[in-house]
């Protein structure tokens, strides 16, 4: 079986800045997956290069065994991806925008998805609600329904709860919590890293376009820490330790 | 398919939603234009002896229209949702470039026939025109919308802020409809003049376009045809290109 994410050798450079300069990764199917690092790591040009919006200098990038260049049509089917950036289109309401994402990955009518994907982002009383009359952090979360829309099997977020409020964090988690269960594979990028404590079961840590340590989770906290620490003090030390 | 659907449809109603600023105000602009000119000119311009100005103007105000307002669709579209950010989720979309470029381009000529065909009936109130070859004028409509749609998608893709657009529109759109015969037979021109329109492909899509309500044109229309389709041909095989690497849209 080949793993849901398949990264070799992908290097990128924009200018004099090496966004990512040589990256190995695989990420197994149903996994729980953390993606940490400092501002400007390479985190989310190594999801653009995943996601084929980047176009890596060298290196292979697969979706469930499909490359994102050679076979992008397979590769895009089976990855949603949740952008960092809060971007909308204003012409439409939630719903519309929704139904359109749908009709772009190929599925006519779709609405009962929608309609539960609204409901565990507590957004059904926004459905007819235009975009530009939305609150930063309902965009957020019309971002990761969008991403949703086509149930894709390999689901990334970058940043999804940036912006979001208590409440819904723990109602978002909730949700992707439950797709995990059923099987999607799920990356995450956060600087919220008690998140990514209680949800990722392993962690890649990246610095300038590195990843300067993988593990499970409990092994990160094990060999950072005392026993005591949490992953922010096993983060820190890690940050510290990589040139 | 479902693919290229949903995108023709979202760019439909883009335009639509806003219909009164896309389709009802270009057609006032092209009746104004009809008003002043043919009031200005009408007893100083006599192109064809049996066809009176104001109706000789009719076939170049809707082409004009039709090209300018294609031209708008697909390019203002692309760098608004380049704006917003939200290109991306086209971008993130299993949708092949060829796809994108047919919807954007099929969008694009849509609105450039209806605001055609909104200034055609609006300027029956005040003059008919023949209409001889209506093949003609139907195959110069799809054309011209569809070869400025695609030239609104490289528009587009290329400008980075509205103000390049803009001048896109007013160093390269705007003379080379004012300068192709819309207003005149270039037969009026001096002959240098006449010359350089003859470098115009605008020339000859509304040449070929008056052809079909007058039966009358200063060149054939299957040159007409030969030149706007080989222009067409050509300006899609570019645009087809710099989507299928990316240009601009894909780091
Ligand atoms: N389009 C671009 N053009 C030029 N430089 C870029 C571009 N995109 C990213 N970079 C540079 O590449 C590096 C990695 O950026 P990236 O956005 O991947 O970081 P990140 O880990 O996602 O950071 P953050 O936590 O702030 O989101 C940075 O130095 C950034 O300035
Ligand atoms: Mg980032």
């Amino acid at each position: 079986m080949s793993p849901a994410i398949r990264v070799a050798g992908v290097a990128k450079r924009f200018g004099a800045t090496q966004a990512l300069a040589g990256i190995d990764l695989e990420v197994a199917e149903g996994e729980f997956f953390g993606l940490l690092g400092p501002n400007g790591a390479g985190k989310t040009t190594l999801i653009s290069a995943l996601a084929g919006l980047v176009r890596p200098d060298s290196g292979h990038l697969e979706v469930m065994g499909h490359d994102v260049q050679a076979d992008y049509r397979q590769a895009r089917l089976k990855l949603g991806v949740v952008p960092q950036e809060l971007v909308f289109d204003p012409f439409f309401s939630v719903r519309q925008t929704l139904r359109i994402q749908s009709g772009y990955y190929g599925i006519r009518r779709n609405d009962d998805w929608i309609d539960e994907i609204l409901a565990n982002l507590d957004l059904t009383g926004k459905a007819e609600a235009n975009m530009r009359s939305l609150s930063g952090g309902m965009k957020r979360r019309v971002l990761v329904a969008q991403a949703l829309a086509h149930k894709p099997p390999v689901i990334v977020l970058d940043e999804p709860t940036a912006g979001v409020d208590v409440e819904l964090r723990q109602g978002l988690w909730r949700f992707i919590r439950r797709l995990n269960g059923e099987g999607h594979t799920i990356v995450l990028t956060t600087h919220y890293l008690e998140e990514a404590e209680a949800e990722c079961g392993r962690i890649a840590m990246m610095k300038s376009g590195r990843i300067v340590a993988l593990d499970t989770t409990a092994n990160l906290l094990r060999r950072f820490g005392d026993g005591t620490t949490n992953l922010e003090d096993a983060f820190m030390r890690v940050m510290k330790e990589a040139v | 398919m479902i693919g290229f659907l949903t995108l023709l449809r979202k760019e439909i109603l883009r335009f639509w939603k806003v219909g009164f600023q896309t389709v009802a105000a270009p057609v006032v602009t092209a009746l104004l234009y009809l008003l002043i000119f043919s009031h200005v000119l009408a007893d100083h311009v006599r192109v064809y002896d049996d066809v009176p100005y104001t109706a000789f103007l009719v076939p170049g105000l809707v082409m004009m229209s039709i090209l300018q307002n294609a031209f708008a669709n697909s390019s203002s579209s692309l760098i608004q949702s380049k704006v917003t950010g939200s290109v991306v989720f086209m971008l993130l979309a299993p949708i092949s470039y060829r796809a994108f470029w047919a919807a954007y381009v099929a969008a694009a000529a849509l609105r450039g026939l209806l605001v055609g065909l909104g200034v055609y009936l609006v300027t029956l109130a005040f003059t008919g025109v023949r209409l001889e070859a209506p093949l003609w004028i139907l195959v110069f409509a799809l054309l011209g919308g569809a070869m400025l749609g695609t030239l609104g998608v490289i528009a587009g893709i290329w400008a980075d802020k509205f103000d390049q657009l803009a001048a896109f529109q007013n160093f390269l759109i705007m003379p080379l409809t004012f300068l192709s015969g819309v207003f005149y037979s270039i037969h009026s021109l001096p002959p240098f003049w006449r010359e350089v329109s003859h470098w115009n492909p605008v020339f000859y899509m509304i040449d070929g376009f008056r052809h079909g309500f007058f039966a009358l044109s200063d060149v054939s229309p299957w040159k007409s045809l030969a030149v706007v389709g080989v222009c067409f041909v050509l300006l899609s095989a570019l645009t087809l290109e710099l989507l299928r690497r990316g240009y601009k849209l894909r780091m």
